[in-house]
């Protein structure tokens, strides 16, 4: 197969060089980026009442991740699909670490300083786990698709972080690890029944599940069905959320001027409720607004998904795109009472550096899917 | 490279084995079923979009004036409200802590623009000192903003009056009345009782209520033993207030679980007594050898424990640490004594257990026993002749016991020894207490020396390593007098209900034939009540019936040969070179219902010194409890 015909592709892609690949990123993307991140600055100058502590290290972060997101754009998609699998390695390598040697939050091992950095490994995990879901299914035919036998060493791809990650105990972040390999999975055409068979298995083992969860998640599942019942507590942040969010009304309570979050009713402003200082600073104009860039951001994922002529970035892409997603449902879904809450962030706009760092990476292959959406991979095969 | 153009290749130009139709074929299956699939995930995703927004709408739009009611004009400001602490009553139903009005003024960062300027402001009108302001500050900081911070406590109605007068300049400051601890009976339940004080950061355990000013944690004794119990939990109400502070209106009150009320098993009556009966440097146990309840228990001197509520100040608190007789410790739990002669009866028991001896058989006491070349003396240099076990004890005789500790050995000694409470941890509320050590031939062993016979001999008249509270000492001889493994404990009764182990067939038999007992019993009759006792001072006046009872004196101190030559004379020493007097009973005799334990530092005999003592403590046992009779009845104490 490999023949110098494949050889020649190569150095005909590498012939375009630089210059020409980087007249490929599309910018337009960039710039919609540029755009999220802008409403992070400003809510962060908000919440820190000034640029600093925040706003300004959100910048400075953002940069980074940008030159991040760029350089890997340019990186050869086949190059990347080849390297999957040591990302994906590295990965969990990562989060057996956390659990050795990680640092301890709210009773759960997290993160793991690197110099001035705390890097989450979950979060890397969920890239890296696309990454190798899609080198995995990139040359699978429809057929091969029923083949059971074959969706068991994706299947254990996914349990094993999910495992790790619940070791931690993060049971939220588990929870996405796990939808974000099932979108994998359904848009690479595993079969409905079996999603079917899988959704129905949960619906049983959720009640068993319940009963070996740490008391602080079962409490955020009862104040979620009850806020009312602990306000001090754990209701505490969801009833201050809601509050702000509601009185943000139409137009807001303008710049700076959020009362809620000012008078610090509002619990975490800068990471997980950043979205409800939006909110109540620019109501629900703003807050919808903000919600349309960030879906923005998820439509092109597809868009890249369905303009490639390749499994891989397809994969790669969906994958991408429904991780985005789920970050900003969860959070946006959190903020507003929906859901229990989950210490999510908000991508790009939320305070914290390892999330940005994650994320940029996570585009920056999605830069390289569309820049080589063209690329030639090998046919399916059975 | 010719003719090649992009978008070609996926559809014409693959190399290999396989027919080009038939790939093309498969990728634009597989790209079909993906991008069915692709849209169906991204619609739903755009829908679920479409729900958040639609939550948004709701809150932000539909109810958004209800939350700006909540929020904007009105904010919402959640309360908590501080439960009572609970009570601490004696076993009569007396108070012995409990709460007093406290009128204080608070500081609510929220309410005002400007922390430091109220500050300034207030002190002004009620002067603050530097330190006060700092810890202030410090509060603010620590605390939600919302959560106020005390600024000055005990405010004389002066200070509040000049304070209601200057409250537009104060902005965030308010009055309030909170609660204080009070304990009526001061410095004679000090020990046991302990005392509360403001919680430390590391108190922090999550509860809510630690935040609140004013509160306060149990630092010692029943206080912090039964702290969570006392504690309650607190309430909450959810206020609705304006821009300045005004309270418009409650929007939702949770009541608090006061907490409970803590019945102890002391009676604070003779504990006042008690204490009035003794001096600096001596401790006594009173214990029910029914069910292991302290009757009392008191330690000279003590310290008053309302000191701690308002903090105390650093010389008050040097001043207690410096003083050689100890204020803050119990000597009844934490003083550390050789129990000397009042241990006799644990060697007679380890030796009658290991059938070494029968009560009949007769050891002659020449005045001392000799060990190679080591001479060990009888407290009687004449010797007391032919004795048997009974006679013994009566004499206190220490060649006898030297002998009896020779047949058994130090581990059966140390065995029957925590059979009766010594060296174990007793389990009593009062943290800190200590457990005193019983040695073992494997214990001096593990310190890498060797265990001797002449060690055996000394540890056989309750000299040597041990050391033994006076509690220790007391539950030793209610167990003795009940025959069973009853544990001390001064917890009667929670929020008015009864505790296990007030009955005696709560405690199970110590599983000590009842003759040996008996013989004990008998021998320790006849020390306070045989002419030749050693205790015969401890004699209760008749109508009380008869207390049985053991001496006993220890030395802190080497008496070398060239003393005992020159004549040697306790009381010609420096105080603290004079041997601890001790004495522990029992009565009535016939039946026993209360144990006693005396420990007179420095006193020289047990006699002279301990056993009076002991004899005074039970007489006015016996007085008091005929008003609050003893037993399984518990007074419904709640008002």
């Amino acid at each position: 197969m490999s023949g110098a015909y494949e050889r020649r592709l190569l150095t005909r892609d590498r012939g375009t060089g630089v210059l020409q690949k980087l007249w490929q990123i599309p910018w337009s993307f960039v710039l919609l980026l540029c755009a999220v991140a802008a409403v992070g600055y400003v809510a962060l100058y908000s919440a820190g009442g000034g640029a600093e502590p925040y706003a300004t290290k959100h910048a400075l972060r953002f940069g980074f991740g940008l030159v991040l997101m760029v350089s890997i754009g340019l990186v050869d998609i086949r190059v990347i699909a080849r390297f999957a699998w040591v990302g994906y390695a590295g990965g969990i390598a990562l989060l057996v670490l956390v659990l050795l040697h990680g640092n301890v939050g709210k009773g759960a091992q997290r993160w793991i300083d690197i110099g001035p950095l705390q890097l989450q490994p979950s979060e890397l995990m969920k890239i890296m786990l696309v990454l190798g879901l899609a080198a995995w299914f990139q040359r699978a035919s429809w057929e091969r698709m029923g083949n059971i036998l074959f969706l068991v060493p994706p299947a254990l791809m996914v349990l094993l972080p999910v495992g790790l990650i619940l070791k931690q105990p993060n049971l939220g972040t588990a929870l996405i690890t796990g939808m974000v390999g099932a979108g994998v999975f359904f848009a690479a055409g595993v079969r409905w029944w079996k999603f079917a068979i899988i959704a129905a298995g949960v619906a049983v083992a959720a009640p068993i599940a319940y009963d070996h969860l740490h008391d602080y998640q079962r409490a955020r599942i009862t104040t979620f069905l009850d806020p009312e019942s602990d306000p001090l507590g754990a209701g505490y942040n969801i009833i201050q959320s809601k509050i702000a969010l509601g009185s943000g009304g139409l137009w807001g309570k303008g710049f700076l001027q959020g009362t809620q979050g000012h008078l610090n009713f509002l619990p975490e402003k800068q990471t997980d409720f950043i979205f409800t200082m939006i909110a109540e600073e620019f109501g629900l104009v703003g807050a919808l607004s903000v919600l349309g860039l960030l879906a923005l951001v998820v439509v092109f994922c597809f868009a890249v998904a369905l303009r490639c002529r390749h499994q891989f970035g397809r994969l790669l892409a969906a994958g991408l795109g429904t991780n985005f997603f789920l970050y900003v449902f969860v959070n946006v879904a959190m903020v507003t009472g929906s859901i229990p809450v989950g210490g999510v962030p908000l991508p790009l706009i939320s305070h914290g550096g390892s999330a940005m760092l994650t994320t940029m990476l996570g585009f920056g292959l999605l830069l390289s899917v569309f820049v080589h959406r063209d690329a030639e991979f090998g046919p399916a095969r059975d | 490279m010719i003719g090649f153009r992009r978008g070609e290749h996926a559809a014409g130009s693959r190399v290999g084995g396989m027919g080009a139709k038939g790939v093309r074929k498969e990728e634009e299956r597989r790209r079909g079923v993906f991008t069915r699939r692709a849209l169906l995930l991204g619609l739903g995703q755009v829908g679920l979009f479409g729900f958040l927004g639609s939550r948004l709408y709701r809150l932000q739009s539909e109810d958004g004036e209800r939350y700006k009611t909540l929020a904007e004009e009105n904010r919402v400001s959640a309360r908590l409200i501080s439960p009572p602490r609970g009570r601490v009553l004696d076993r009569a139903g007396t108070v012995v802590a409990g709460n007093r009005l406290n009128w204080r003024a608070l500081l609510v960062a929220e309410q005002t623009q400007d922390v430091g300027a109220t500050l300034e402001t207030f002190s002004r009108i009620v002067p603050l000192t530097d330190q006060e302001r700092a810890r202030i500050e410090r509060e603010v900081r620590r605390r939600r903003r919302f959560v106020p911070a005390i600024v000055r406590e005990f405010l004389s109605w002066e200070d509040m009056a000049r304070i209601e007068v200057n409250a537009p300049d104060l902005p965030g400051i308010l009055i309030d009345v909170g609660t204080t601890r009070l304990y009526p009976e001061a410095e004679h339940l000090a020990h046991l009782v302990g005392y509360v004080a403001p919680p430390a950061e590391r108190d922090m355990d999550g509860d809510p209520l630690l935040e609140l000013p004013g509160i306060r944690v149990g630092r010692a004794g029943i206080e912090r033993h039964h702290d969570l119990l006392l504690r309650g939990r607190a309430g909450a109400v959810q206020l609705e207030v304006n821009a300045v502070g005004r309270v418009i209106r409650e929007l939702d009150r949770r009541e608090g679980v006061p907490g409970q009320d803590v019945q102890i098993s002391v009676d604070a009556e003779l504990q006042k007594a008690l204490r009035g009966r003794i001096e600096e440097g001596t401790s006594v146990v009173v214990m029910d050898v029914r069910n292991g309840e302290l009757i009392a228990m008191a330690s000279q001197p003590s310290f008053d424990p309302n000191v701690f509520n308002a903090g105390v100040s650093g010389a008050q608190w040097r001043e207690w640490t410096r003083n050689r007789a100890t204020p803050l410790i119990n000597k009844a739990t934490n003083g550390l004594y050789a129990p000397g002669s009042t241990f006799k009866m644990m060697v007679g028991l380890a030796a009658l257990d290991a059938r070494v001896v029968t009560p009949a058989d007769r050891v002659f006491c020449p005045g001392h026993m000799d060990l190679g070349d080591t001479r060990f003396h009888c407290w009687n240099r004449n010797g007391h002749g032919s004795l048997d076990m009974r006679s013994a004890i009566k004499a206190s005789c220490d060649v006898y016991f030297y002998e009896m500790a020779k047949r058994a050995g130090i581990n059966r000694i140390a065995a029957m020894s925590k059979r009766f409470g010594l060296g174990v941890d007793l389990d009593i509320e009062l943290p800190g207490t200590r457990r005193g050590l019983v040695p073992t031939r494997e214990w001096r062993e593990a310190q890498g020396k060797p265990w001797n016979l002449g060690d055996t001999i000394v540890h056989g008249i309750g000299q040597g390593f041990y050391q033994l509270t006076p509690l220790a000492l007391a539950t030793m001889t209610a167990r003795l007098a009940s025959g069973r493994a009853v544990q001390p404990h001064l917890t009667r009764a929670i929020g008015g209900r009864a505790v296990r182990g007030v009955r005696a067939e709560d405690w199970p038999s110590l599983g000590i034939p009842e003759r040996d007992l008996k013989l004990m019993r008998d021998g320790m009759w006849a020390v306070v009540n045989e002419d030749g006792g050693t205790g015969k001072t401890g004699k209760l006046p008749g109508q009380y019936g008869a207390m049985a009872g053991k001496t006993g004196s220890v030395q802190v101190r080497r008496v070398t040969r060239e003393q005992r030559e020159r004549g040697y004379k306790a009381e010609n020493q420096p105080r603290e070179w004079r041997p601890h007097a001790l004495f522990v009973g029992f009565a009535p005799a016939d039946n026993p219902q209360y144990a006693v334990s005396v420990v007179v530092e420095h006193g020289i005999s047990g006699s002279a010194a301990a056993a009076p003592i002991a004899r005074d403590a039970l007489v006015e046992v016996f007085n008091r409890l005929r008003v609050t009779p003893p037993g399984p009845r518990v007074a419904d104490v709640r008002p």
